[in-house]
């Protein structure tokens, strides 16, 4: 605002303009006659210091990139190292005609046609000093046969460089993940001076989750080199620290033993030791074989994995969202006990369905698809036993979902397990609040009997199934699960990571007791829906059995598995923990649309072989 | 007895004086740009841009200058409001996020600023009586205060030199005494530790490598060690257009933007780096009479400040590349790579022009 009291001298006011423009003049001459003298100094007084600098002996600076830290199992089993591995590269700008030298070298070593097309892609956008890889991973023969006529290809050179090996392949990748080249994306937000001559990075799972500890800190060397740029001493040196080592709680051969358990089928293993939270083994089916990327995977066969209906790359056991199916009924049992809705001895009439307040629509219990008969008088030790779905009809209606929510949240679904990996799926507990707010539908009687047998919009990843296991078979008690243990620099002992302490799930001590006896019936006691795999047991086992639902049955139709197209088909569950009186290993195991094998009918085929393993030690 | 002047130059509004100057840097500019990449694409890439900047500059020059005077209060607050936003976006998504994604262009507020800050400041100034007391500047200050602090959190240390360097400028010429000038100053150089305070490490870490540039060799010190080769090689002539080696040697990605004087000084040498000075200082004192000529308050400020914040991004940027000064990103005007500062610069081109065209002269 202008002041009122005096008035704007406009000609004072461009007399003092004027004079600061002189003074401002001033300061941009001295300034730029300080440039012109900082230039002089440079390019005449010093110009003789840098032209020997720049021309005679050109000293770069390279980046001497660090080795990625090697990947162990519990027992000191190799899972992931680096191994030598020899690479044609050229230098554009040392080469006299790149177009010839190509077609000569495909003469005598053979350069697929994908690879010569990434190679002319690399030449648009690599600076012309910079070597770029021809073909990767040469033979000692191609080697050999290459350095003989090595004079005929100028800025052709053999190259050795670490490349990432995964020596147990397809069994290992969905937990390991694997690292390839690093893309644009990543490249943003990567920092330049560590990544400097690294062109790899770990995409999924441990690669990625532990990215920063594996890929250790970057070197670097001053080169001499002459004006053509080819090297002719080392004048300096400042050695890379590599990458930390992982000690994973893996074990290798219950993991191998799980990958070859599910044979062809599709599906998820998940094994946790429930006294520690450490993962035993996690595999999922199909699976790809991680060596495929660290070489430069080529786009057809990416493509393939990619696309296919089966999902490869897909990680079942940790993204893998489906309905647990019977699994969760120990989980509703415990909270009908502790509620006080049922007793141990509280019985029901099973004719085959349910009806909620006897009238309207018949929920039919699955077993009555198979005998068209129920299971008569049933109290909650046979509904466990037989997974009998009428009594946990009427147990759910009569708890609520309110109380169904609370009991599974508690027993960590719906959210992440936050195990040390990346990419991990929430599942989902649906509630009455959140259906309102997304579909605008109020909560129906019907979808808490849905979600009391575990269909429905109920979803659990096998890790959280796993988990599920792990807590039951330790009665409220719970690690939090993950798979490194230990860290180690090369040389060095491995340091263990501190453990974290349990949580509990404070349930009277009883209650467990009960349905825990349920569960050992499941897999012991004729009747019990696992007990076709108790013949010759060597330990005592507590189980459950599921079946998660892909679509649902119109009231009276009858599922037959033959009839089905097979992407529809149920899915498959097993939970159990063994021994069952002093549990060491609790699991998970999932198949997608079971055909011929149920989820139970595969786990003696590898927790066999581990109990034995675990006697001879 | 006022007329508006009816000759042909002043009807396109451009001040083809000062145009002149920005065509022959802007050439210059394409040519070392070709040198620095050898990428043909670069250059196609690079010339829309500056046709795109040069039509804003035309467009901007139409525009009498009373509308800027009108418009400055609702940039400088949106831009306020925009870099408070960008600030928060970017707190949630971690680390440095100065871009929103707006349109079909994608927009730095803090590019928005470096013009929102000087109309705004001259819009103040010029409605209080020259030259003006000490309790007049609080406001100014402030003004001045807000955007730096919000610029320099993103962190952007060499946008927030700009945008200081403007106002610090509009005041300066709103002519407050010498005594004060030197007072501010000694103020400022005691309050240079607190900027250590604010700054983040690796900018920490650029000022300890211009003190030292051998401690960080494969960062910053490296491209100093580069930049001052490239330059003392190239000696009185040059090594000629296109021979430069050490620009062809393992030399960074900013040999394109930043770092582009280097390439220049290696392959034109002394004289064509005080060529390249004579052009600029050309284009400072056609700007620096533009801002005499002008006819009120207002005009003069803006002219002033906008002339020597393109005086500073001169000095700021020669001066790291020739290592005199510590690694601050900012570009070489009218020659570095890219499109968002170059807009910029162009639109200030623009309100210079404004001014010069849009004067009501007395009848001789």
């Amino acid at each position: 605002m202008p002041n009122l009291q005096t008035i704007k001298d406009h000609f004072k006011e461009n007399r003092i303009y004027l004079n600061r423009t002189v003074a401002a003049s001033v300061i941009v001459i001295i300034v730029f006659l300080i440039l012109t003298v900082r230039l002089f100094f440079l390019q005449i007084y010093q110009h003789e210091l840098y032209t020997t600098l720049s021309l005679n002996n050109q000293v770069r600076v390279a980046p001497i990139v660090p080795a990625r830290g090697i990947i162990f199992d519990r027992n000191g089993i190799i899972l992931a190292e680096n191994k030598p591995a020899f690479s044609l590269e050229l230098t554009p700008e040392r080469s006299n005609n790149i177009k010839e030298t190509l077609t000569a070298l495909r003469k005598i070593i053979s350069i697929s046609e994908n690879e010569q097309q990434t190679f002319l892609k690399q030449l648009k956008y690599k600076r012309r000093h910079e070597s770029i890889p021809i073909r990767l991973n040469l033979t000692e023969e191609e080697v050999a046969k290459f350095v003989i006529e090595k004079h005929r290809f100028p800025g052709v050179d053999v190259v050795a460089r670490l490349i990432r090996y995964y020596p147990l392949g397809e069994a290992v990748s969905h937990v390991l993940g694997y690292i390839a080249p690093i893309n644009e994306k990543e490249l943003e937000t990567l920092d330049p001076i560590v990544y400097r001559g690294t062109y790899h990075i770990g995409k999924t799972g441990i690669e990625k989750y532990y990215e920063d500890l594996l890929h250790g800190k970057v070197g670097y060397q001053h080169i001499e080199t002459d004006a053509r740029g080819r090297t002719l001493r080392i004048l300096g040196r400042t050695p890379p620290k590599p990458g930390t080592n992982l000690h994973l709680s893996l074990d290798s051969r219950l993991q191998q033993a799980a990958f070859e358990a599910l044979g062809e089928l599709k599906g998820a293993i998940v094994a946790i030791d429930p006294r520690s939270g450490e993962v035993l083994a996690m595999v999922s089916k199909p699976s790809f074989d991680p060596n495929l990327f660290t070489k430069g995977i080529d786009p057809t066969t990416y493509k393939e994995l990619n696309t296919s209906p089966e999902k490869p790359l897909f990680n079942r056991a940790i993204r893998g969202q489906y309905p647990p199916g019977s699994t969760i009924k120990p989980l509703v049992a415990l909270q009908g006990l502790t509620v006080g809705t049922i007793t141990p001895d509280y019985q029901i009439w099973d004719p085959g369905w349910y009806q909620i307040n006897g009238k309207g629509r018949l929920y039919r219990d699955l077993v009555y698809f198979k005998t068209k008969k129920g299971h008569d008088h049933v109290n909650l030790d046979r509904a466990l036993m037989h997974s009998c779905d009428t009594y946990f009809f009427s147990l759910a209606h009569r708890l609520g979902v309110d109380h169904l929510h609370h009991i599974y949240t508690q027993f960590g679904l719906g959210k992440e397990t936050k195990i040390d990996m990346s990419g991990e799926l929430p599942g989902f507990v649906p509630s009455r609040h959140q259906k309102y707010k997304n579909r605008k539908d109020p909560w129906y009687p019907g979808d808490t009997l849905n979600i009391g047998i575990g269909q429905g919009t109920l979803l659990a990843t096998p890790l959280q199934l796993a988990q599920v296991s792990a807590i039951l078979a330790n009665k409220g008690s719970y690690y939090q699960p993950h798979l490194v243990t230990a860290l180690s620099y090369p040389g060095e002992t491995p340091k263990p990571l501190p453990t974290s302490n349990p949580s509990t799930i404070p349930l009277p001590e009883q209650h467990w007791e009960t349905v825990l006896a349920s569960m050992k019936k499941v897999v012991h006691e004729p009747g019990g829906t696992a007990y076709k795999i108790s013949p010759g047991l060597k330990y005592q086992m507590a189980g459950k059995t599921g079946t998660a639902q892909v679509f649902n049955l119109k009231q009276n139709e009858k599922y037959e598995a033959d009839k089905v197209k097979a992407h529809l088909r149920d899915h498959s569950w097993f939970i159990g923990f063994a021994p069952a009186e002093n549990p060491q290993i609790a699991i998970a195991v999932l198949i997608e649309n079971k055909h011929t094998k149920s989820a139970s009918s595969i786990v003696r085929s590898f927790l066999d072989p581990y109990f034995a393993s675990l006697e001879q030690k | 007895m006022y007329y508006r002047t009816r000759n042909y130059f002043s009807k396109s509004h451009i001040d083809w004086p000062l145009f002149i100057g920005i065509i022959a840097v802007s050439i210059l500019g394409l040519f070392v740009l070709y040198s620095a990449t050898e990428d043909i694409q670069v250059i196609y890439r690079q010339c829309p841009r500056i046709g795109f900047a040069l039509l804003l500059m035309a467009g901007i020059a139409q525009i009498p200058p009373r509308f800027f005077r009108w418009v400055a209060p609702l940039l400088y607050f949106g831009a306020v409001t925009l870099l408070t936003c960008v600030l928060v976006l970017g707190d949630i998504s971690k680390g440095g996020q100065r871009w929103l994604d707006l349109w079909i262009i994608r927009f730095q507020p803090a590019e928005l600023t470096k013009l929102a800050v000087p109309l705004m400041l001259a819009r103040y100034l010029d409605d209080q009586i020259l030259p003006p007391k000490f309790r007049h500047l609080i406001i100014p200050f402030i003004l001045l205060a807000v955007p730096f602090l919000l610029i320099a959190k993103q962190p952007d240390l060499g946008t927030a030199i700009l945008i200081l360097s403007s106002g610090v400028f509009i005041i300066f010429f709103s002519g407050i005494t010498w005594k004060m000038i030197l007072t501010l100053i000694s103020t400022a150089a005691a309050a240079l530790p607190l900027l250590w305070y604010f700054m983040r490490d690796y900018q920490r870490q650029r000022v300890l490598t211009f003190l030292d540039p051998g401690q960080d060799p494969l960062g910053s010190g490296y491209q100093i060690i580069q930049s001052k080769i490239a330059i003392g090689s190239g000696g009185l002539h040059g090594k000629g257009w296109l021979n430069g080696t050490q620009s062809h040697l393992e030399f960074l990605p900013e040999q394109a933007t930043d770092f582009i004087f280097a390439v220049f000084g290696e392959e034109f040498g002394l004289l064509g780096g005080l060529f390249l000075l004579a052009l600029y200082l050309y284009i400072i004192i056609r700007g620096l009479s533009i801002g005499v000529a002008a006819q009120d308050t207002f005009c003069r400020l803006l002219a002033g400040s906008l002339i020597m914040t393109f005086f500073v991004y001169i000095i700021v940027n020669i001066g790291m590349v020739t290592g005199i000064l510590p690694v601050v990103g900012i570009p070489l005007p009218l020659v570095s790579y890219g499109g968002t500062s170059l807009v910029t610069l162009m639109i200030g081109f623009g309100i210079l022009m404004s001014i010069q065209t849009h004067r009501t002269l007395l009848h001789r």
